[in-house]
């Protein structure tokens, strides 16, 4: 039961103060977790950081779930999980009951004008990075530059296809391009 | 019913949102222009916001826009959607990690869909971007004090590393937006 509660607090105190999102967060956690708890050692987080890559959600949440289990099973991992999710739920929720009033005030509007500035140029620099850590090779630079443009012109053309579609298109694409391997594996 | 579309769509963008929160917005902002919750306008301020406050950004947009809709209920069903499957996924994960990364299938499938998303993610950023000083959807109003303040934002966020220096982090950049905003608006 300790445990439990000990989960839930430190990840409480990692969601309250991590701003950015969750490539912000994962120094924090390792800071906590494998630096003072020592919950789990560097090299889990590595692992824990590689499958948060590949699966779907927010990195932080797949961290929260894989060191509370480690501790203390599903309970563990539940209490984690809440524990990081609820310092921003409850942020947001008071946040955004007087954000509407304080819109409309001339102040406040020239400066989410900037912000709607910086918002795009930031999701641009997410993209620099990941793009630099990419592997260099034609055939993902070509999944990647393509996507971009098939995005791009649904955009502009504000077309019905989502990036839902687009993700799945790329991952039928991984499918058959395994296919194809193996098949010419068998040949050979 | 609300419930049942912020449920569902929100599940959505948690099943589908590899990579992180750039890589959600994509995702949350088809979802939620679909379902015409918010206006494209409205939710650049809420991911401002979201980036200004703490925790997963993915995590607050659900919330902002589950509240904007229909209140705690709606926020708290937006927020337990989009957080849902990454926790299912991950305890699911434990148990077959290891032979899962070894596994040639899924590698492949994997090593098409990470530069797809960075390739998704690029796109949102420029067109987000341009959208800020030019309309591209209605008749291309220009605004060059947008312009003028995005060349700005720009040189300080992708020169430093040229320069071997250190990148300015997220929460500086909004904050320098906000400021120049302020003074280029009201002058």
């Amino acid at each position: 039961m300790r445990t439990i509660f000990d989960l839930l607090l430190t990840f409480m105190k990692i969601g309250f103060f991590t701003f950015g999102g969750g490539y912000a967060m994962l120094s924090v956690i390792e800071d906590n977790c494998v630096e003072k708890k020592k919950w789990i050692t560097h090299d889990d987080m590595m692992n824990v950081t590689v499958i948060a890559e590949s699966t779907p959600g927010p990195i932080a949440i797949n961290c929260a779930t894989f060191i509370g289990y480690r501790q203390a099973g599903i309970l563990g991992s539940i209490a984690a999980t809440v524990g990081i999710v609820l310092p921003s739920f409850a942020v947001i929720l008071i946040i955004s009951g007087f954000l509407d009033n304080f819109l409309e005030m001339e102040v406040v509007k020239s400066a989410f004008r900037g912000i709607k500035c910086a918002v795009g140029i930031l999701i641009v620099s997410a993209a620099v990075t990941m793009i630099k850590k990419m592997k260099k090779k034609p055939f993902p630079i070509a999944v990647m530059v393509l996507s971009a443009l098939a995005m791009l012109v649904t955009d502009l053309f504000s077309l019905g296809f989502s990036a839902i579609t687009i993700i799945v298109f790329a991952a039928l694409l991984g499918l058959s391009v395994f296919a194809v391997k193996r098949i010419r594996e068998r040949r050979a | 019913m609300i419930y049942i579309d912020l449920f569902l769509g929100f599940l959505k963008v948690g099943c589908f949102a590899f990579g992180g929160a750039y890589a959600a917005i994509p995702l949350i902002r088809d979802v939620v222009l679909s379902y015409g919750w918010v206006t494209d306008e409205t939710l650049t301020y809420m991911i401002a916001v979201s980036e200004m406050t703490p925790g997963p950004i993915m995590v607050n947009l659900a919330t902002y826009v589950g509240r904007s809709q229909s209140g705690f209920l709606g926020a708290f069903i937006a927020t337990f959607a989009v957080v849902f499957p990454a926790f299912l996924i991950m305890l699911l994960c434990m148990f077959v990690f290891s032979a899962l990364m070894k596994n040639r299938c899924f590698n492949s499938v994997i090593n098409t869909s990470k530069p797809c998303v960075i390739g998704l993610i690029l796109a949102v950023g420029i067109f987000m971007t341009a959208e800020a000083f030019f309309d591209l959807k209605v008749d291309g109003g220009f605004d060059p004090k947008a312009l003028f303040i995005t060349v700005l934002l720009a040189a300080s966020a992708f020169l430093p590393p040229v320069f071997g220096k250190k990148k300015i982090s997220p929460i500086a950049l909004i904050v320098v937006s906000a400021f120049l905003g302020i003074v280029v608006y009201s002058v």
